[in-house]
């Protein structure tokens, strides 16, 4: 018998869950299906292909693959598919979740333990679910002198913002929420939301190391922003646009961090800053200020923060292998769909399925995709990594670096940028 | 405010500009205590420790127990430095009774607190490095720390709380085998430890940090009264080991580290460099330890001193020059025990070093005083 639950027996368990399927189903089918046939047929029916379709056909459908294919398709096209799913927030999601699970593995490794070991089968692969439903479950307390409806907006507003700096990201060619002339502009609208963010949940906590962190926040990120843009500035000169799905289309022969390194090097230190990772996470130095503007902060609200977090890191990671590492460009490595499947069909057996509507996605586009993640996944590797080699720095080192070292050598970058751009290496009738 | 204050008491005005910060007792940057700290922006104008969270009356309890049941509950103010907190009150009651230590048990008696130094240090090492936000630096020495835990549980049965000296020797003799285990994990963590040079003392932001934050000058160091590796970044070459030998130490060659910055960086160091002082320490010892023979002079149960009479004895702790003062008046209990503490001697100096630094260096300088809250309480 065990201890931590004595009155627990495995038969009533699994009949306590029969029991639950039992009564779901059984209200499933004698209220829920009557329910939707029932709007079905008051609600004006849609006309796809010339049929009429009928509660009776669309039963049919779901189990036609060459009746499902349009209609996925067809939701592919649509906006809501991009900005819900693939370019846009569930594929970030899963990038930034994996993110989590690989720098706690990586860090573990370093550090010379095991890091989330029990929760899943394999290597603590569920930790990250468990911690979600911990957040999701505990308490939200919220400080008695709090500006209440500015606290309880600011996480929901850093997500949002995260997320909206996502949808700028081109994944492959095509595969874009947002496809703007002024895409880079946008970005940097986007990144000058978060320093406001962080300054109104730090203020409107009315609590002493909030305030603390969140003014050191409003330092890092505005003084840091400068050099931010100006390291850009060379990518934008060669390429002439704003526009990020052009500009990673333009690396087809060479990636810019070739011609460009400096300003690679000064957006990948920037970008630290601008996470507020390790060596530049002063405003939540535990030491000094417990969790600086997130201390008060607490349950799903936290979590809400943390998401948001690592969207913006997968977004600035990918935002530096669209400018610096050409993008969705790389070698043709995933093979073709095979032609006889289209042409034949499928054979199962007795029976040969013709699937219309094969492939889903091209050829191009998975393989721009697969190149994306990889270099994605490597960018990542290296904002995780100085977590584990230096220890923290302090305001004064930070913003003598910000406003004296990374500028200085932004212009040092953009004057490279012209001198290729004059002297012919790079334009018409050079390499690029 | 028209009320008339009582003489000696006085209302200062505080400057609106002025934010007062309580770090601790309930901050992760603080430990069992609380600094109550007055910034100016990023600046610290006063700093006012305030100890005492952790009083456990150990001097008290040490009256109403006989002189060898006072053991265990003495070493609890610092449990990763226990054998060097029990060392003075041993080393006292020894010259109390009139009891002279065997030859052997002297030499497992520096294995010990040569072991138990190392053990400390490591711990120190780590709150320090995740005090300044190098959380490899927290998880290496937490972790090294066992392969010694390990040693001194083979030696005396417990991994932190040891209860190893006692008057007249130490309580068992080593294990069989012991002292080739004891040689190969020493080096073995020596080589260690060396390499944490290349993550932490040599990383280059970890310099800049730490370099010229608060300094304690030679004569401030001395004038405070500050001890141990304090007193040693600072340029004094001050260590009892050398200057008071106690035990055996006078016939081991024990090298004192001095730097002579005095700021936070060398405070940091100091330890560190002691620590691979404690195993040449250990290697040596290992070398002229008698091969067999007793460990333990035999007492009477309940052992009496001859009258009122007082000592005072001191060791090289971890920490600092760790002194105990034992009074008798020819009962099975001490009249009264004081013990003389580092922690509390180096925390003088914390005030003065951190008015008009910046908020970013508290933690390491304040963690750079190897201070223990916990035994500054006692």
């Amino acid at each position: 018998m065990s201890v931590i639950a004595p009155n627990f027996k495995l038969s009533e368990f699994i009949k306590s869950l029969i029991d639950n399927a039992f009564w779901f189903l059984l209200i499933g089918v004698l209220v829920g299906l009557p329910a939707v046939f029932i709007v079905l047929f008051v609600i004006e029916l849609p006309i796809i292909n010339g049929e009429l379709l009928t509660p009776f056909l669309a039963l049919t459908w779901m189990t036609d693959p060459t009746r499902i294919l349009p209609i996925v398709h067809a939701f592919m096209a649509t906006d809501l598919f991009r900005v819900m799913i693939f370019p846009g927030f569930g594929f970030a999601a899963l990038l930034a979740a994996g993110t989590i699970f690989a720098e706690r593995k990586m860090l573990a490794k370093l550090q010379l333990r095991v890091g989330p070991f029990y929760c899943g089968k394999f290597e603590g692969i569920l930790q990250l679910m468990g911690d979600g439903l911990k957040l999701i479950s505990k308490e939200i307390i919220i400080p008695a002198k709090a500006d209440k409806p500015i606290f309880w907006a600011a996480p929901v507003l850093f997500v949002a913002a995260a997320a909206s700096f996502v949808a700028f990201i081109p994944v492959a060619p095509g595969w874009v929420v947002a496809d703007v002339d002024v895409g880079l502009l946008g970005v940097f609208a986007v990144i000058g939301f978060f320093p406001i963010i962080t300054i109104l949940s730090a203020w409107s906590a009315n609590s002493k190391f909030p305030f603390i962190g969140g003014i050191r926040a409003l330092f890092q990120m505005v003084s840091f922003e400068i050099p931010l843009i100006l390291s850009l500035l060379g990518v934008v000169m060669l390429t002439g646009s704003l526009n990020l799905s052009f500009i990673a289309a333009s690396q087809s022969s060479f990636p810019w961090i070739v011609f460009l390194p400096i300003g690679a090097i000064v957006f990948y230190i920037t970008m630290l800053a601008e996470l507020e990772r390790i060596p530049f996470d002063l405003p939540e130095a535990e030491s000094e200020i417990v969790a600086g503007w997130l201390t008060e902060l607490s349950g799903m609200m936290y979590g809400l923060v943390q998401l948001g977090t690592y969207l913006k890191l997968y977004a600035f990671a990918a935002l530096f292998v669209v400018l610096f590492l050409g993008g969705w460009n790389g070698p043709m490595v995933v093979p073709p769909f095979p032609a006889e499947l289209l042409a034949n069909g499928i054979e199962l057996g007795p029976v040969t399925a013709n699937v219309s509507g094969l492939p889903l996605f091209t050829q191009e586009m998975l393989n721009g995709t697969l190149w994306f993640v990889l270099k994605t996944v490597a960018v990542i590797f290296f904002i995780l990594l100085p977590r584990g080699v230096f220890p923290r720095i302090r305001i004064d080192m930070l913003l003598n670096l910000g406003w004296t070292k990374l500028i200085g050598l932004a212009f040092v970058n953009i004057f490279i940028a012209l001198g290729l751009l004059y002297s012919g290496v790079l334009g018409p009738g050079g390499l690029q | 405010m028209t009320a008339q204050l009582p003489p000696g008491l006085a209302l200062h005005k505080v400057d609106e500009r002025i934010m007062t910060l309580n770090v601790g007792p309930q901050h992760p940057g603080s430990g069992h205590m609380r600094l109550i700290v007055q910034i100016d922006g990023d600046y610290i104008v006063a700093c006012d420790p305030d100890p005492g969270y952790v009083h456990r009356g150990e001097e008290k309890m040490a009256e109403y127990r006989n002189y060898v049941t006072n053991i265990p509950h003495l070493e609890r103010p610092v449990i990763h430095d226990s054998c060097n907190i029990l060392y003075p009150y041993v080393l006292g009651v020894e010259e109390l009774l009139g009891i002279e230590v065997p030859e052997r048990a002297k030499y497992i008696r520096v294995i010990a607190s040569e072991l138990n130094r190392c053990i400390y240090t490591m711990y120190w090492l780590a709150i320090y490095g995740i005090f300044l936000g190098h959380s490899t630096m927290f998880m290496w020495p937490a972790g090294d720390r066992e392969l010694l835990i390990d040693l001194m549980e083979k030696m005396t049965g417990a991994r932190v709380t040891h209860a190893h000296f006692v008057p007249g020797g130490v309580r068992n003799d080593l294990p069989p085998n012991f002292e080739d285990v004891c040689l190969r994990q020493v080096n073995y963590f020596e080589k260690r430890i060396k390499e944490y040079a290349a993550v932490f003392y040599d990383n280059p932001i970890l310099v800049s940090r730490t370099r010229d934050t608060g300094v304690l000058s030679r004569q401030d160091a001395i004038g405070y009264g500050t001890t141990g590796s304090v007193l040693r970044a600072s340029g004094v070459d001050y260590d009892l080991r050398v200057k008071e030998p106690y035990d055996v130490y006078d016939e081991l060659d024990v090298h004192t580290n001095v730097m002579k910055e005095g700021d936070s960086y060398a405070r940091s160091k100091v330890p560190w460099l002691d620590m691979i002082e404690s195993c040449n320490i250990i290697r040596q010892t290992l070398q002229k330890m008698p091969k067999s023979g007793s460990v333990r002079v035999k007492l009477k149960p309940n052992p009496k001193t001859k009258g009122l009479e007082s000592v005072y004895k001191r060791v090289e702790s971890g920490r600092g020059s760790l002194g105990c003062y034992i009074v008798s008046d020819a009962k099975v209990e001490p009249y009264r025990v004081k013990l003389s503490v580092p922690s509390f001697r180096n925390l003088i100096a914390l005030p003065n070093l951190l008015r008009g630094e910046k908020l970013g260096n508290m933690p390491s300088v304040y963690w750079s005083l190897n201070y223990w809250p916990v035994e500054a309480d006692r």
